[in-house]
Protein backbone atom coordinates (compact mmCIF):
# COMPACT_ATOMS: atom_id res chain seq x y z
CA UNK A 1 0.00 0.00 0.00
CA UNK A 2 1.66 3.69 -1.05
CA UNK A 3 1.56 6.61 0.59
CA UNK A 4 -1.53 8.16 -1.55
CA UNK A 5 -4.04 4.95 -0.72
CA UNK A 6 -3.41 5.61 3.20
CA UNK A 7 -3.99 9.04 1.99
CA UNK A 8 -7.07 8.08 0.19
CA UNK A 9 -8.69 6.14 2.88
CA UNK A 10 -7.82 8.13 6.01
CA UNK A 11 -9.72 10.94 3.68
CA UNK A 12 -12.38 8.36 3.01
CA UNK A 13 -13.08 7.44 6.97
CA UNK A 14 -13.12 11.19 8.17
CA UNK A 15 -15.23 12.13 5.24
CA UNK A 16 -17.95 9.49 5.86
CA UNK A 17 -17.51 9.87 9.90
CA UNK A 18 -17.92 13.74 9.60
CA UNK A 19 -20.66 13.32 7.13
CA UNK A 20 -22.40 10.51 8.97
CA UNK A 21 -22.30 12.95 11.99
CA UNK A 22 -23.21 15.96 10.25
CA UNK A 23 -26.76 14.16 9.34
CA UNK A 24 -27.88 12.68 12.61
CA UNK A 25 -27.28 16.19 14.17
CA UNK A 26 -30.11 17.88 15.96
CA UNK A 27 -28.91 21.26 16.15
CA UNK A 28 -28.38 22.87 12.30
CA UNK A 29 -24.83 24.24 13.52
CA UNK A 30 -23.56 21.34 14.96
CA UNK A 31 -24.18 19.79 11.31
CA UNK A 32 -22.90 22.52 9.34
CA UNK A 33 -19.78 22.44 11.49
CA UNK A 34 -19.49 18.71 11.10
CA UNK A 35 -20.19 19.30 7.37
CA UNK A 36 -17.58 22.19 6.66
CA UNK A 37 -14.78 19.17 8.07
CA UNK A 38 -16.02 17.31 5.36
CA UNK A 39 -15.42 19.63 3.22
CA UNK A 40 -12.20 20.16 4.32
CA UNK A 41 -11.12 16.44 4.10
CA UNK A 42 -13.03 16.40 0.13
CA UNK A 43 -10.75 18.66 -1.18
CA UNK A 44 -6.95 16.97 -0.17
CA UNK A 45 -8.57 14.14 -1.57
CA UNK A 46 -9.34 16.21 -5.10
CA UNK A 47 -5.82 17.02 -4.87
CA UNK A 48 -5.09 13.01 -4.53
CA UNK A 49 -6.79 12.65 -7.71
CA UNK A 50 -5.08 15.02 -9.95
CA UNK A 51 -7.42 18.37 -9.48
CA UNK A 52 -5.63 20.58 -7.88
CA UNK A 53 -7.82 23.87 -8.70
CA UNK A 54 -11.30 21.76 -8.30
CA UNK A 55 -9.28 21.02 -4.20
CA UNK A 56 -9.09 24.61 -3.97
CA UNK A 57 -12.38 25.52 -5.41
CA UNK A 58 -13.79 23.07 -3.27
CA UNK A 59 -12.30 24.80 0.21
CA UNK A 60 -13.10 28.64 -1.43
CA UNK A 61 -17.04 27.91 -2.79
CA UNK A 62 -18.28 25.17 -0.63
CA UNK A 63 -16.78 25.39 2.89
CA UNK A 64 -15.85 28.91 2.08
CA UNK A 65 -18.87 30.73 0.50
CA UNK A 66 -21.98 28.04 0.80
CA UNK A 67 -21.43 26.58 4.28
CA UNK A 68 -20.37 30.13 5.75
CA UNK A 69 -24.24 31.58 4.02
CA UNK A 70 -25.55 28.17 5.99
CA UNK A 71 -24.35 29.77 8.77
CA UNK A 72 -25.66 33.13 8.83
CA UNK A 73 -29.15 31.85 8.09
CA UNK A 74 -28.52 29.81 11.20
CA UNK A 75 -27.88 32.23 13.31
CA UNK A 76 -30.32 34.62 11.83
CA UNK A 77 -33.81 32.52 11.84
CA UNK A 78 -32.32 31.53 15.68
CA UNK A 79 -33.69 27.87 15.41
CA UNK A 80 -35.17 26.23 18.61
CA UNK A 81 -33.98 22.79 18.92
CA UNK A 82 -36.64 20.16 19.43
CA UNK A 83 -36.54 17.13 21.49
CA UNK A 84 -37.65 14.28 19.56
CA UNK A 85 -39.33 11.56 20.83
CA UNK A 86 -38.07 8.02 20.18
CA UNK A 87 -41.05 6.34 18.15
CA UNK A 88 -40.94 9.98 15.64
CA UNK A 89 -37.29 9.15 15.24
CA UNK A 90 -37.47 5.47 14.34
CA UNK A 91 -40.56 6.33 11.80
CA UNK A 92 -38.47 9.11 10.14
CA UNK A 93 -35.36 6.96 10.18
CA UNK A 94 -35.76 3.76 9.73
CA UNK A 95 -37.44 3.89 6.09
CA UNK A 96 -34.88 6.35 4.72
CA UNK A 97 -31.99 3.98 6.11
CA UNK A 98 -32.98 0.91 4.72
CA UNK A 99 -34.13 1.98 1.38
CA UNK A 100 -30.76 4.13 1.40
CA UNK A 101 -29.05 0.47 2.71
CA UNK A 102 -30.71 -1.51 0.29
CA UNK A 103 -29.69 0.93 -2.93
CA UNK A 104 -25.96 0.67 -1.43
CA UNK A 105 -26.17 -2.87 -1.41
CA UNK A 106 -27.31 -2.93 -5.19
CA UNK A 107 -24.67 -0.38 -5.86
CA UNK A 108 -21.72 -1.64 -3.81
CA UNK A 109 -22.46 -4.84 -5.96
CA UNK A 110 -22.68 -3.75 -9.41
CA UNK A 111 -19.74 -1.53 -8.62
CA UNK A 112 -17.93 -5.08 -7.40
CA UNK A 113 -18.90 -6.90 -10.14
CA UNK A 114 -17.32 -4.80 -13.17
CA UNK A 115 -13.52 -6.21 -13.56
CA UNK A 116 -12.33 -3.22 -15.13
CA UNK A 117 -12.84 -1.30 -12.48
CA UNK A 118 -10.32 -3.08 -10.39
CA UNK A 119 -7.86 -1.20 -12.32
CA UNK A 120 -5.22 0.70 -10.06
CA UNK A 121 -5.71 4.52 -11.27
CA UNK A 122 -2.49 6.04 -12.04
CA UNK A 123 -1.13 9.13 -10.45
CA UNK A 124 -1.57 12.13 -12.61
CA UNK A 125 -2.40 15.79 -12.21
CA UNK A 126 -4.45 18.65 -14.51
CA UNK A 127 -2.60 22.01 -13.95
CA UNK A 128 -5.29 24.82 -13.54
CA UNK A 129 -3.45 26.84 -16.10
CA UNK A 130 -3.89 23.20 -18.22
CA UNK A 131 -7.41 22.87 -16.99
CA UNK A 132 -8.72 26.61 -17.44
CA UNK A 133 -7.65 26.46 -21.07
CA UNK A 134 -9.98 23.32 -21.43
CA UNK A 135 -13.10 24.40 -19.90
CA UNK A 136 -12.99 28.02 -21.45
CA UNK A 137 -12.21 26.30 -24.99
CA UNK A 138 -14.43 23.76 -25.40
CA UNK A 139 -17.13 24.52 -22.12
CA UNK A 140 -16.95 28.56 -22.83
CA UNK A 141 -20.97 28.55 -23.57
CA UNK A 142 -22.15 26.42 -20.39
CA UNK A 143 -19.79 28.44 -18.75
CA UNK A 144 -22.03 31.60 -20.00
CA UNK A 145 -25.04 29.66 -18.99
CA UNK A 146 -23.50 28.81 -15.75
CA UNK A 147 -22.71 33.09 -14.91
CA UNK A 148 -26.60 33.30 -16.23
CA UNK A 149 -27.64 30.83 -13.84
CA UNK A 150 -25.80 32.66 -10.97
CA UNK A 151 -27.22 35.98 -12.22
CA UNK A 152 -30.83 34.41 -11.87
CA UNK A 153 -30.24 32.91 -8.62
CA UNK A 154 -29.21 36.35 -7.32
CA UNK A 155 -32.21 37.96 -8.26
CA UNK A 156 -34.26 35.27 -7.55
CA UNK A 157 -32.56 35.92 -3.41
CA UNK A 158 -32.67 39.35 -3.68
CA UNK A 159 -36.46 39.06 -4.87
CA UNK A 160 -37.78 36.41 -2.56
CA UNK A 161 -35.78 38.37 0.97
CA UNK A 162 -36.86 41.89 0.32
CA UNK A 163 -37.90 43.86 3.20
CA UNK A 164 -41.46 44.62 1.81
CA UNK A 165 -42.00 41.49 0.63
CA UNK A 166 -45.84 40.16 2.85
CA UNK A 167 -46.23 36.85 2.97
CA UNK A 168 -49.59 37.12 3.56
CA UNK A 169 -51.00 39.18 0.45
CA UNK A 170 -49.69 39.73 -2.82
CA UNK A 171 -45.71 39.44 -3.46
CA UNK B 1 -0.52 4.23 -7.86
CA UNK B 2 -3.06 5.26 -5.97
CA UNK B 3 -6.65 2.75 -5.38
CA UNK B 4 -8.91 1.04 -7.44
CA UNK B 5 -11.56 3.00 -9.30
CA UNK B 6 -14.19 0.92 -7.43
CA UNK B 7 -13.69 2.16 -3.94
CA UNK B 8 -13.87 5.99 -5.27
CA UNK B 9 -16.90 4.85 -6.49
CA UNK B 10 -18.09 3.27 -3.31
CA UNK B 11 -16.88 6.13 -1.04
CA UNK B 12 -18.45 8.70 -3.52
CA UNK B 13 -22.31 6.39 -3.76
CA UNK B 14 -21.92 5.92 -0.01
CA UNK B 15 -22.10 9.76 0.94
CA UNK B 16 -24.72 10.19 -1.86
CA UNK B 17 -26.76 7.49 0.05
CA UNK B 18 -26.33 9.21 3.56
CA UNK B 19 -26.93 12.87 1.85
CA UNK B 20 -30.24 11.40 0.07
CA UNK B 21 -31.28 9.77 3.69
CA UNK B 22 -30.80 13.33 5.50
CA UNK B 23 -32.79 15.05 2.87
CA UNK B 24 -35.61 12.10 3.06
CA UNK B 25 -35.25 11.57 6.79
CA UNK B 26 -34.77 14.93 8.36
CA UNK B 27 -37.82 17.48 8.75
CA UNK B 28 -35.83 20.85 9.67
CA UNK B 29 -35.38 22.81 5.88
CA UNK B 30 -32.14 23.73 7.06
CA UNK B 31 -30.79 19.58 7.43
CA UNK B 32 -33.26 18.92 4.12
CA UNK B 33 -30.19 21.07 2.04
CA UNK B 34 -27.87 20.14 3.99
CA UNK B 35 -28.48 16.69 2.11
CA UNK B 36 -28.34 18.00 -1.05
CA UNK B 37 -25.50 19.69 -0.95
CA UNK B 38 -23.55 15.91 0.48
CA UNK B 39 -25.19 14.64 -2.82
CA UNK B 40 -24.23 17.13 -4.91
CA UNK B 41 -20.67 16.31 -3.25
CA UNK B 42 -20.51 12.84 -3.73
CA UNK B 43 -21.49 13.18 -7.36
CA UNK B 44 -18.58 16.06 -7.73
CA UNK B 45 -15.86 13.15 -6.38
CA UNK B 46 -17.71 10.45 -9.10
CA UNK B 47 -16.79 12.49 -11.48
CA UNK B 48 -13.44 13.57 -10.80
CA UNK B 49 -12.82 10.23 -9.99
CA UNK B 50 -14.20 9.28 -13.59
CA UNK B 51 -12.09 12.31 -15.01
CA UNK B 52 -8.62 10.32 -13.54
CA UNK B 53 -9.88 6.82 -14.41
CA UNK B 54 -9.90 7.78 -18.39
CA UNK B 55 -7.66 11.05 -18.39
CA UNK B 56 -9.70 12.93 -20.10
CA UNK B 57 -10.52 16.73 -18.14
CA UNK B 58 -14.33 16.55 -19.12
CA UNK B 59 -14.99 15.17 -15.46
CA UNK B 60 -13.19 17.94 -14.11
CA UNK B 61 -14.92 20.49 -15.94
CA UNK B 62 -18.33 19.20 -14.95
CA UNK B 63 -17.29 19.88 -11.22
CA UNK B 64 -16.99 23.06 -12.01
CA UNK B 65 -20.62 23.65 -13.45
CA UNK B 66 -21.73 21.43 -10.22
CA UNK B 67 -20.17 23.99 -7.80
CA UNK B 68 -22.14 26.84 -9.55
CA UNK B 69 -25.25 24.66 -9.43
CA UNK B 70 -24.41 24.52 -5.76
CA UNK B 71 -24.29 27.90 -5.34
CA UNK B 72 -27.18 28.72 -7.20
CA UNK B 73 -29.37 26.48 -5.44
CA UNK B 74 -28.51 27.05 -2.27
CA UNK B 75 -28.96 31.11 -2.36
CA UNK B 76 -32.54 30.55 -3.49
CA UNK B 77 -32.96 27.41 -1.12
CA UNK B 78 -32.27 29.83 1.63
CA UNK B 79 -34.21 32.67 0.70
CA UNK B 80 -37.38 30.46 -0.02
CA UNK B 81 -36.36 28.77 3.56
CA UNK B 82 -36.37 32.84 5.28
CA UNK B 83 -39.61 33.71 3.49
CA UNK B 84 -41.55 30.61 4.86
CA UNK B 85 -39.89 31.31 8.22
CA UNK B 86 -41.31 35.09 8.05
CA UNK B 87 -44.72 33.82 6.86
CA UNK B 88 -44.70 30.45 9.49
CA UNK B 89 -42.09 31.10 11.85
CA UNK B 90 -41.18 27.81 11.97
CA UNK B 91 -38.37 26.33 9.56
CA UNK B 92 -39.91 22.29 9.65
CA UNK B 93 -41.56 20.72 6.88
CA UNK B 94 -44.76 19.54 8.98
CA UNK B 95 -45.49 23.28 9.53
CA UNK B 96 -46.15 24.07 5.81
CA UNK B 97 -49.43 22.58 5.66
CA UNK B 98 -51.91 25.21 4.38
CA UNK B 99 -52.79 26.29 0.99
CA UNK B 100 -53.71 29.84 0.56
CA UNK B 101 -53.20 31.88 -2.65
Amino acid sequence: MTISAIMFYGLGIIILAATALAITRRNPMHAIIYLIVSFFAMAPLFYLLGAPLLALLEIIIYAGAIMVLFIFIVMMLRIEVTPSTAGQWFRQWFPAVALSALSGLVMVILIWQEPSQQMVLPLAMASPREFGLFVFRRYWFAVEIASFLLFVALVGAYYLGRKGANPEGKP
Amino acid sequence: MIVPYSHILILASLLFLMGAACAVARRNLIMILVGVEVMLNAAALAFVAASLRWQHLDGQAFVIFIFAVAAAEVAVGLALIVRAQRSTSSVMADDYQQLKG
